[in-house]
């Protein structure tokens, strides 16, 4: 129950973040991808001011070695950059340039109601699904 | 750069970043948000209850700011519904195939200073900027 709540508070701040830093808009992520056009750097502050919190925040948490209330951490424990990282960045790096969204923000986007964006949805869920389906190479 | 909103985009990183920190001190879990609903959508997954817990405050984040605000944030789309439903298939399988998304690779693994998250990184940005350079300067043009 602790862990429920706990996790609910933190998507409500990612939520809010991802809000005022206007992330829930493609057109303000595709403004950052493209280059090319009128470019709008503001996805590099978004990314920073999370760095500013995670960097340090994560050094702590290393250090202290559990969670504030003394449970394991689950670190990631892989540090190799193999055949399945490179292809799935390349596919989703296709999703994103292509629509503006990626998963926190298109889930969050959920909440203006503009029905495009379920649409979205589902076929991330969907591509999700198809993942666990096929076999691992 | 006329649409540049460095403040707005400095504070909301603050708050993301914070997410991130207290999913972390509180529950011991990366945010990463592909890995939170792909293990939501396992068959045999023990542990929805706090992945669909963040999962609905993601949603309720931007109804809180509307409150305070009285208006919806802004959500313009940049291609068709057949584009969509493209996208949509290309981002779920292609996180879960390289582990993660802008959240959990960008966010949590830049900050552990991972050379897996930086690859990663570094490929999604590229390939979603070389994406949108076709599509509006060479297509489009």
């Amino acid at each position: 129950m602790r862990t429920t709540l706990a996790a609910g508070a933190a998507g409500l701040v990612f939520g809010i973040g991802l809000t005022i830093s206007q992330m829930i808009d493609p057109a303000k992520v595709i403004g950052f991808l493209d280059v090319a056009g009128n470019w709008d750097p503001t996805l590099v502050l978004v990314m920073a001011g999370a760095l500013c919190v995670t960097v340090p925040g994560f050094v702590w948490a290393r250090r202290r070695g559990k969670t504030l209330p003394g449970d394991a951490i689950e670190w990631p424990s892989r540090t190799d950059i193999d055949r399945p990282l490179v292809l799935g960045a390349t596919l989703f790096g296709l999703g994103w340039g292509i629509s503006g969204f990626c998963p926190g923000p298109a889930i969050s986007a959920l909440a203006t109601g503009v029905w495009q964006v379920a649409v979205f949805g589902v076929a991330m869920i969907a591509g999700m699904v198809l993942y666990r389906m096929t076999p691992r190479f | 750069m006329e649409n540049f909103t460095p403040v707005s985009g400095f504070l909301g990183g603050l708050l993301i970043g914070a997410a991130s920190l207290m999913l972390l001190m509180l529950t011991g879990r990366i945010a990463g948000i592909s890995g939170i609903l792909g293990g939501a959508l396992a068959p045999d997954a023990r542990d929805r209850g706090w992945r669909f817990a963040f999962l609905a405050g993601l949603v309720l984040g931007p109804l809180a700011v509307a409150l305070a605000r009285g208006a919806l944030p802004e959500v313009n789309l940049q291609t068709t519904v057949p584009g969509l439903v493209i996208a949509g298939l290309l981002v779920g399988y292609g996180t879960r195939l390289g582990s993660g998304c802008t959240s959990g690779h960008g966010v949590c693994g830049l900050a552990r200073l991972s050379g897996r998250s930086l690859a990663a990184t570094a490929i999604f940005i590229g390939v979603a900027a070389a994406t949108v350079f076709v599509l509006r300067h060479v297509i489009g043009s």
